[in-house]
């Protein structure tokens, strides 16, 4: 560990280490964040769940946007493979079908950050997976 | 100099900054009751750890009563030292203490003496309303001080008289809570630890928790047996204390009637200890002479400074601290032990007595004197050089049990040989006297001239360490001088760090030398009284026709007669002794 | 630098330890390893949680999942379910006690919604042994900030702007302590971190220690700056080994890191951190026994003035705070006096960290700030009292606190208010009680703790609390007058007045405030020699009611003393001189036809 000499060192320390844990930073405050649910399912990661998962994560924090990418279960739509539910918060949540990594692209920018929903979206009762879950 | 502002009762009060509200209110005549609190003015030493609680007194604005011992007057202070709050609560701590206090006044060595007695009795506690378990200690039994915890209040002055004024470090609290009391590490019986016997511990305690070892009965069972004769010396100080106990006032010199006292209570010869003092002086002075000759010849393995040895808890202490310096001090005996060595020999062959049929008893200042006397190497096959040693309460107490009026008694003087005496032997009760004394001789000796004045007045005096140079005819013999343990642990480690220039130094282990011993009437913190036994010490010693202990008639005679030369063979045989490392002698309780 | 995309934290604090949680630990991190994720989880042993009450506990980031009392062998479960197929493992959630429904992530359970994390903000959160998580967590920033743009002068001033006061009892104001130490000439200065947690149940500087062991150094540092100090000590009690590892870690990070040692952030000032240790004796939590026993000297308070700030260790001017007060520190200079002083009441800042423990449902250590009642703790928090009984009282203040009832429910929790109801924040512990509790044997349990724990130099606590003590417990056994009532409060109050110091002076507090808030219960156990709890063994008696009672012996056969007497088919006796009241009996009859009287 290097000595930090200065306290200019220790906020560039800081700044550094700090994305280790934004991702506690921000489950802390979920309510407040963008919420992207990727289904990984074995469906789901045959058909690149994982890359596409892996992209959004480093994509957001690239662009700095405060969004979970959590995982979860088969949402049911195995054809469509792979799912992501987007939930933005004080909107209904949408479900994207075969979004791979260009996909992810689109969503990021024109939905997330534009507002405007993109192709590709299953229509849905907009239930959450978890509710489902619950009901089942 | 600071000064501040205060109410003390609806009096007004202006005291220097940093006094305490109890000085405060002595000041303008209130007095607050103490218990654990002990000041020792001449000694710059207060015992005031706060923890009895009877002094408390109501200061405006605190949520809490508040200590006066303890408790700096501030500026602008309102105190109350009498409302019934403060009352009330004086007196249930009162009643908590005696809660846990046996009930044994009757049968108490300190009935009479002790200072929670006397608070019950100002405080008017009739009844106590709370019952419950009393803590109970084992006794622990040495030959010097019996300690009976179970009267401890846990005032800690003992243990400040320990750590503090003597460095001894033998007693601190352990336990906790109601457990609490004061002890040897471990619960150790005193005997195995490192205490000295100097037994500062018992002349501050307030109860009978802590005492001497009673030897009066078994005096008395040697008077009534018609086949001992049982002769007595008395150390110098006790003539300047003894009237105390019978109310006359500190200070006051009670030889003759003492002598008298002796004689009617039945010894069979009543001797002076000042006797010995002198022979010790005869021999102790040699040795100073010798060593320093020696050392002016170019001798570098000669040991100086010399150190006095009469002081029993001195001994004591040197042999469990300062082990690797053992052949330091003089290796005469205390004159309690020369005492009992000549008159077990010289004296009895004189009187036709044989050795087991002579009882030797000292009356002394002191507690450590009692474990000297027992100690094995002051002993022919068993029997002791001196038989008993008691204290001079203990002899008060016989005076009182005899009933002897004691102030009505007319002076009477010692019985010979043992009981002639100079003025050197007498100032041996003084811090200082002791090496005042052997100067006087030494003097003489060296430069084979008379001394045109015998006092040295810059060898005494109460600070705790002084120094002095002495005109040897040239030779500027320096001088040091130490009372309190923890005074002389200081000048030692200078000793042993090969720091000291001193050639003599006397060291007494108690707070003014003897006159401030264990064995004395309890000055309960009084150390204007230690003064006053100072001076009649010096006036004694200035009404003395002879005041140079070779001038002594008697001991010149025991030379000629018996002794031959001071530390010849007979001398050393009698009246030197060698030292112990006790440093390893703790022993824990199995 | 691996980027996770999933942490698990798991609880390491002492109590999650103790039910495993180091093999779940281990066990976790074998699943991600047996999964091949170990580039995508990370798993992360952090301080506590404080629901202490269902752990050990497992959360899991990013969705906030937060897996109750998991046991090692839940490890493979919890990764390939929830981690592999992001399906929530139901039975390991949160049951909301009154709803009786899963609640999945912490900001939804009663027992986390009302708290703030103040002084707790890293527990639970970071790695304790891993100071780069404190740094990320802006840690050090604070002491940078002090030493490079403030004067000692200007961050006491934030301190005292901010309100703080001592979270170890007294709730003396932690800026004016400094600037008292500050103000003392020396050129010898101590930082004393008070770390002496001695009230039974109270556990939260200890986990504090455990779970942001940094805050603490940070913060001893910003004091030494502050007072002119370079050196600081931790007292803390050898019983708290985890502490004291993670302790020995942080320090030496920071040494390494450069934040303590010589000449920290390039400005000259050096300062240092050492550990001591006591011996767990209550009274050392007192800040002259805490040094005298530092000094190698018997563990007992000496009279105040002088107060440590004047002449403190080795006479020298100290300044003494208390874990938790420490902890705040960073955050305050981080965000400003203000920011602190708008949570809390008039009087009192900030938050406040309680041990919740006794008849509650939710068991633990809770952060909230100044100014809830008892009620939202009790109820919102604790969810209530235990097996659906009746609240009777609740005691603050650890040992030496006193009982509050029904009435003070509503009472905002602040220093003052607290003391003005007879009791006191003490450190912060809290004990609830139910209506099976009786008054009088809770005093005498409080009692029989500070009996123990008094150092016994002053006589009013050293003998007094003894015979409290057994006053009460003549109380409990019938044997008492209602004269001895009136003793015992007026030695209750002597106690109080005349003690040496914090222990004597509350300790008969228990006493007092079951006195004043419950006497009829106290009148109850002497006049009419019952106890209305019926908790008092000598005044109870159990009695068979020979109409319900149909002769089936086997009460007689259980009673291990041979107490019960009678025919088979026949209603039995039970020998009240014999019976020892042990209540094997009533648990057996199965007809319900035994009672106590």
């Amino acid at each position: 560990m290097a000595k930090v000499k200065t306290l200019e060192d220790l906020k560039k320390m800081r700044d550094q280490l700090q994305s280790r844990l934004t991702l506690r930073e921000k489950s802390d405050h979920p309510e407040r964040m963008v919420q992207i649910k990727v289904s990984m399912a074995t469906c789901g990661i045959a058909s690149g769940a994982k890359e596409t998962m892996n992209y959004l994560i480093e994509e957001l924090d690239n662009r700095s946007i405060d969004a979970v990418v959590t995982q979860t279960g088969c949402m049911g739509y195995c054809h469509s493979e792979p799912t992501i539910e987007v939930h933005i918060p004080g909107f209904d949540p949408v479900v994207y079908g075969h979004v791979d990594t260009k996909k992810a692209d689109e969503i990021i920018t024109k939905h997330i950050i534009g507002g405007e929903l993109v192709d590709g979206i299953i229509p849905v009762s907009y239930t959450t997976a978890n509710e489902d879950d619950n009901e089942n | 100099m600071d000064i501040v502002k205060l109410n003390i009762d609806n009096k007004s009060v202006v005291v220097e900054k940093g006094t305490t509200l109890l000085e405060a209110a002595k000041s303008v005549g209130v007095e607050i009751p103490t218990l654990c609190h002990m000041k020792l003015h001449d000694m710059n030493y207060e015992n005031n750890p706060g923890g009895c609680r009877i002094c408390v007194v109501e200061v405006e604005g605190r949520r809490n009563l508040a200590p006066a011992c303890k408790t700096e007057c501030s500026e602008g202070m309102n105190i109350n030292t009498h409302s019934l709050r403060v009352v009330n609560a004086r007196r249930t701590v009162m009643e908590l203490i005696l809660s846990d206090h046996p009930a044994e006044c009757l049968t108490c060595v300190k009935n009479g003496n002790c200072e929670l007695q006397t608070m019950a009795q100002k405080l008017g506690i009739r009844e106590i309303p709370f019952e419950g378990e009393q803590s109970h200690y084992k006794e622990d039994k040495s030959p010097s001080i019996i300690r009976d915890m179970d009267k401890c209040i846990m005032c800690r002055r003992c243990e400040m008289a320990c750590n503090e004024i003597q460095t001894v470090g033998c007693l601190s609290a352990i336990n906790r809570g109601f457990e609490s009391v004061v002890s040897p590490a471990f619960e150790m019986d005193l005997e195995k630890s490192t205490c000295t016997y100097c037994g500062q511990c018992v002349a501050v305690c307030p109860t009978g928790a802590l005492s001497e070892v009673d030897n009066t009965r078994k005096v008395i069972a040697a008077l009534v047996d018609p086949s001992k004769t049982v002769i007595v010396q008395t150390a110098p100080a006790v003539r300047a204390a003894l009237g105390e106990e019978f109310g006359l006032e500190p200070g006051t010199l009670v030889t003759g009637k003492m002598a008298s006292a002796l004689r009617k209570i039945g010894f069979d010869k009543v001797f002076d200890t000042d006797f010995a003092a002198d022979l010790t002086i005869m021999e102790e002075g040699t040795e100073l002479l010798g060593r320093l000759q020696k050392h002016l010849d170019g001798d570098e393995n000669v040991k100086l400074p010399i150190l006095t040895s009469c002081c029993p808890g001195w001994v004591n202490f040197f042999e469990s601290n300062f082990p690797d310096m053992l052949d330091v001090p003089s290796t005469a005996k205390s004159p309690q032990q020369m005492f009992g060595a000549i008159a077990k020999s010289y004296l009895a062959e004189q009187m036709g007595i044989k050795r087991e049929d002579m009882v030797v008893v000292s009356i002394m200042p002191c507690l450590a004197k009692k474990y000297e006397s027992q100690r094995p190497e002051f002993a022919v096959d068993g029997n002791p050089d001196v038989d008993f040693s008691i204290t001079t309460r203990e002899l008060a107490q016989m005076i009182k049990g005899a009933n002897i009026n004691f102030e009505e008694l007319d002076d009477e003087d010692f019985d010979n040989p043992m009981g002639e005496s100079t003025g050197a032997g007498v100032i041996f009760a003084n811090t200082g006297g002791v090496i005042e004394a052997a100067v006087r001789t030494a003097y003489e000796v060296y430069t084979k001239k008379s001394l045109s004045k015998v006092d040295f007045k810059e060898l005494r005096g109460f600070d705790g360490i002084r120094a002095a140079t002495i005109d040897f005819d040239g030779l500027p013999l320096r001088i040091g001088i130490a009372h309190g343990l923890g005074n002389a642990r200081k000048l030692l480690e200078d000793v042993q760090a090969g720091r000291s220039e001193f050639h003599a130094i006397e060291i007494m282990a108690c707070p003014g030398g003897c006159i401030g011993g264990a064995g004395q009437p309890y000055h309960h913190g009084d150390t204007s009284i230690l003064k006053k036994r100072a001076a009649a010490i010096y006036r004694e010693d200035e009404g003395k026709a002879l005041r140079k202990s070779h001038e002594n008639p008697f001991i010149v005679k025991l030379y000629d007669e018996f002794l031959g030369e001071p530390c010849g063979e007979l001398s050393h045989k009698l009246l030197h002794t060698h030292y112990f490392d006790k440093k390893n002698k703790v022993e824990l309780n199995p | 630098m691996t980027k996770y995309n999933s942490h698990i934290l798991v609880c390491g604090g002492t109590g999650c330890r103790a039910s495993q949680g180091e093999e779940i630990v281990e066990n976790l991190k074998q699943a991600v390893v047996d999964n091949s994720l170990e580039n995508e989880i990370q798993v992360v042993r952090t301080g506590c949680f404080g629901f202490c009450e269902k752990g050990p506990i497992v959360k899991m980031i990013p969705d906030n999942t937060f897996y109750v009392q998991v046991k090692p062998e839940d490890a493979g479960e919890i990764i390939s379910e929830h981690i592999v197929k992001g399906r929530k493992v139901e039975r390991l959630l949160y049951t909301d006690p009154e709803k009786n429904e899963h609640i999945t992530d912490s900001k939804h359970m009663g027992f986390y919604k009302k708290q703030i994390r103040i002084a707790l903000r890293n527990c639970g959160f970071i790695n304790p042994e891993n100071v780069d998580e404190y740094v990320a967590r802006e840690g050090y920033a604070a002491l940078g900030k002090v030493l490079t743009e403030m004067t000692p002068e200007e961050a006491i001033k934030i301190i005292k702007d901010s309100g703080l006061r001592g979270r170890g009892g007294g709730g003396f104001p932690t800026g004016l302590k400094w600037e008292i130490t500050h103000n003392v000439e020396g050129k010898e200065k101590y930082v004393v971190c008070n770390a002496d947690e001695g009230d039974p149940g109270a556990f939260m500087d200890r986990s504090i220690l455990e779970g942001d062991p940094h805050s603490v150094l940070e913060a001893m540092a910003i004091c030494g700056y502050c007072i002119g100090g370079n050196h600081g000590l931790i007292y803390i009690r050898a019983e708290y080994p985890l502490a004291i590892e993670r302790l020995k870690i942080a320090i030496d990070q920071a040494r390494e890191l450069g934040v303590l040692g010589k000449d920290i952030f390039g400005t000259g000032f050096d300062f240092d951190v050492e550990l001591r240790y006591g011996a767990g004796a209550f009274v050392c939590g007192e800040e002259t026994s805490l040094i005298h026993s530092m000094e190698g000297l018997r563990g007992e308070p000496t009279v105040k003035p002088p107060f440590p700030s004047v002449s403190g260790y080795k006479g020298k001017p100290t300044n003494v705070n208390n874990v938790e007060t420490l902890a705040n520190i960073p955050v305050i200079i981080n965000n400003g006096a203000e920011w602190f002083s708008a949570i809390g009441t008039e009087k009192s800042k900030g938050t406040k960290v309680f041990a919740l423990a006794g008849k509650i449902n939710n068991v633990g250590l809770i952060e909230v700030p100044m100014g809830i009642t008892l009620r939202e703790v009790i109820f919102d928090i604790g969810g209530g009292i235990k097996d659906g009984k009746k609240f009777k009282a609740v005691q603050t203040g650890g040992p030496s606190g006193g009982c509050l009832t029904e009435k003070h429910l509503d009472i905002p929790i602040d220093y003052d208010n607290l003391l003005a109801c007879g009791s006191m924040m003490g450190s912060g512990g809290m004990i609830v009680m139910d209506e099976d509790d009786c008054m009088v044997s809770v005093a005498k349990f409080y009692l029989d703790f500070t009996v123990e724990e008094s150092c016994g130099k002053c006589a009013p606590c050293r003998i007094g609390n003894k015979r409290l003590y057994e006053m009460l417990d003549k109380i409990t056994k019938g044997n008492a007058t209602e004269e001895d009532l009136g003793i015992l409060r007026n030695l209750g109050n002597v106690i109080k007045d005349t003690s040496l110091c914090g222990l004597g002076q509350t300790s008969p507090n228990p006493v007092l405030s079951t006195m004043d808030n419950f006497p009829e219960e106290y009148l109850a156990h002497v006049k009419e020699g019952k106890c209305p709890a019926g908790q008092c063994k000598d005044l109870m008696e159990y009695v068979i009611n020979p109409d319900t009672c149909v002769g089936c012996t086997l009460c007689s056969r259980v009673c291990p003393v041979d107490a019960i007497s009678g025919d088979k088919k026949q209603p039995h006796v039970i020998d009240t001189a014999v019976c020892i009241k042990c209540g094997a009996c009533m648990e057996k009859c199965k007809f319900n036809a035994i009672s106590i009287q």
